[in-house]
């Protein structure tokens, strides 16, 4: 008998912890800078096509086969795709479902203890008085590890721990009595909190404390519209990869989630609720943040150029300045409220990275609660520990691109194969009606079937061969030359050869060719913790033939 | 603001706070499942029991 007797305290609790899982740093720091990148206001036309015929679809697809794996007694999704497709090999695809989150967790929670760290030093004034550049530097010596800006000895090192620790004892205390409660306080405070800096990024007047631009300047940067992009395959392409990370789809934690649904309650309506709370969250607060506020005290040529780093470089080395431009009060409040706003989006999803292998090692092993959420801890730990001390080499880097980038969108290719054409769309569709409380549209089984897994090959095969400086005009009249950001140039290493072989600095080639050497030790990690899942789901099938239940 | 940037806005935040806001009403107004379901919190409400 399974140790697994886990349930939801309240459907609100579901939706909340959905939608907390949903919500990530990367709707406020991912969302507005491809908007910036892909055509300002014109990105949002593609993001809610893909939105509407791929991350709905994806939501409704995970969601029913959670709820139908949960009723065999699935929790995770080696055995939940096991008892969808017929043939041997799916259970090891599901695997897919732990080990993404087991990486993603690994380094997820050091940008998530930033944020502690980050809300800590707002509150003791640390940025006050410090010009960007300082901010910047205090920045670089935080993940440097090496010196100390609190005092405390391997201060990075010690807030990762207390973040991972803290993660660990909520996941300890079980579906209803942890991770639920979370979600019911850390999303209305979210909430809360982006609506404060939301009328902050609206409020910015030119001239008053140390403002250059109004508000307006800003929201005219990302809202203005640029609707030649819209022909573009690239800002297609961003805007569908934008959907799929901002739903959390392709991961198995919302598998994991629905699994502990029973088959006559709701899921249509409530995956509806979660994914347009995201929406909300991303779209209306993520928008009215990060940029606005930037431009207001720095301008658009200076934000443009910090955006080429994305949006953490922004997050973290620009804001807290910004803050302190509001008064030493109001810049602290504001500095708890971002990065207070920035823990809660982190913790609401890395818990949820726990429970795949929390549900797994209780189906399986019959292992306790404890003993499961404990035995996640250690690995993470083990396993991000070289994303904090060789942050500077990359490894953060590869683990988000191979686990927390190419893994969601192959599982997800092959969750959308298994849905619509093994276990059969008109199977998956009953799942999805089930118990539903929404009439759901029946073009919806057309967009299942056909164009979902359509739209998800196109951004596989654009991730896999994508043009030399995303050019698809010139890729498709015959110059096809592959950019360094294609999953198959990044898998030779193309970029950093290339440098290496370009650098004259004694120095600056050793320090590549120390990246180099990173960048493979943790492949060859990733795929031995991969290859370790997969030994121990062949134990788990092994058992189950001995145990009559197969 | 430019009114092309200000339409695109406006229109989009409008539509995504109404749609939250909606599908979360329509949850928090969906008629009651009878017990057992999958939730702890109403397993004692008297209303949701199942007459068998």
């Amino acid at each position: 008998m399974s140790a697994n007797k886990e349930s939801w305290g309240s459907r609100v609790g579901l939706i909340l912890a959905m939608a907390g899982n949903a919500v990530g740093l990367g709707n406020f720091l991912r969302f507005p800078v491809q908007a910036v990148q892909n055509g300002g206001g014109a990105f949002i036309i593609p993001y809610l096509v893909c939105f509407l015929v791929m991350g709905i679809p994806l939501l409704w697809i995970e969601w029913s086969m959670g709820r139908f794996g949960g009723r065999f007694g699935n929790h995770s999704t080696p055995y939940i795709v096991d008892t969808m497709g017929k043939h041997r090999l799916w259970k090891y695809i599901g695997v897919f479902g732990i080990w993404t989150n087991i990486a993603v967790a690994a380094y997820y929670c050091y940008i998530e203890s930033w944020t502690l760290s980050y809300v800590v030093h707002s509150v003791l004034g640390t940025f006050n008085g410090m010009d960007q550049e300082g901010v910047a530097a205090f920045f670089n010596t935080y993940v440097s590890i090496g010196e100390s800006t609190l005092g405390i000895p391997l201060e990075a090192i010690v807030f990762y721990v207390l973040c991972l620790l803290l993660n660990t004892w909520i996941l300890s205390k079980g579906l209803a009595g942890g991770v639920e409660r979370v979600a019911k306080i850390g999303m209305p405070l979210l909430i809360v909190f982006g609506m404060f800096l939301a009328y902050k990024g609206f409020t910015i007047t030119a001239g008053e404390a140390g403002a250059i631009n109004d508000s307006s300047v800003g929201l005219n940067f990302l809202w203005t519209p640029d609707y030649t992009q819209l022909w573009s395959p690239t800002v297609w392409l961003a805007a569908a990869g934008q959907i799929f990370f901002t739903l959390s789809v392709g991961m198995g934690t919302i598998h994991c989630y629905a699994s502990y649904v029973r088959s006559k309650d709701d899921i249509a309506l409530s995956a509806m609720s979660a994914g347009w709370m995201n929406e909300f969250v991303e779209v209306v607060l993520g928008a009215s943040i990060l940029i606005p506020i930037s431009i207001g005290y720095l301008g658009i040529d200076r934000v443009t150029e910090l955006v080429q780093s994305g949006g953490l470089g922004l997050a973290f080395k620009t804001l807290p300045f910004l803050f302190t431009q509001w008064g030493e009060v109001l810049g602290a409040i504001a500095g708890v409220m971002w990065f207070g706003l920035l823990f809660f989006a982190g913790i609401t999803s890395s818990l949820a990275m726990g429970t795949p292998w929390m549900g797994f090692m209780q189906d399986e092993f019959n292992w306790s609660r404890k003993s499961a959420a404990w035995s996640f801890g250690l690995i993470v730990l083990l396993l991000g520990m070289p994303t904090v001390l060789f942050f500077h080499y990359g490894v953060f880097d590869e683990y988000d691109y191979w686990a927390g980038t190419v893994s969601l969108v192959v599982f997800a290719l092959c969750e959308s194969i298994l849905f619509a054409w093994i276990f059969g769309i008109d199977k998956g569709w009953r799942e999805i009606i089930s118990g539903s409380d929404i009439k759901v549209p029946n073009i919806y089984k057309f967009i299942i079937k056909y164009v979902t897994p359509l739209l998800l090959l196109f951004v596989f095969i654009g991730a896999l061969i994508t043009p030399k400086a995303n050019d698809w005009g010139a890729a498709l009249s015959g110059n096809w030359e592959l950019d360094d950001s294609s999953i198959i140039k990044k898998l030779m290493n193309s970029g950093l050869h290339r440098q290496i072989a370009e650098a004259t600095d004694p120095a600056v080639i050793a320090q590549l060719q120390d990246t180099l050497f990173y960048v493979n030790a943790s492949r060859i990690l990733l795929v031995v913790v991969f290859l370790s899942i997969a030994g121990l789901v062949y134990i788990a099938y092994k058992k189950r033939v001995r145990e009559g239940k197969i | 603001m430019n009114t092309s940037a200000l339409v695109i806005m406006l229109t989009t935040m409008f539509t995504v706070t109404a749609l939250t806001v909606y599908f979360f009403w329509r949850v928090l107004n969906a008629p009651p499942k009878p017990e057992p379901d999958s939730y702890l919190d109403n397993d004692d409400e008297p209303g949701r029991q199942e007459h068998i």
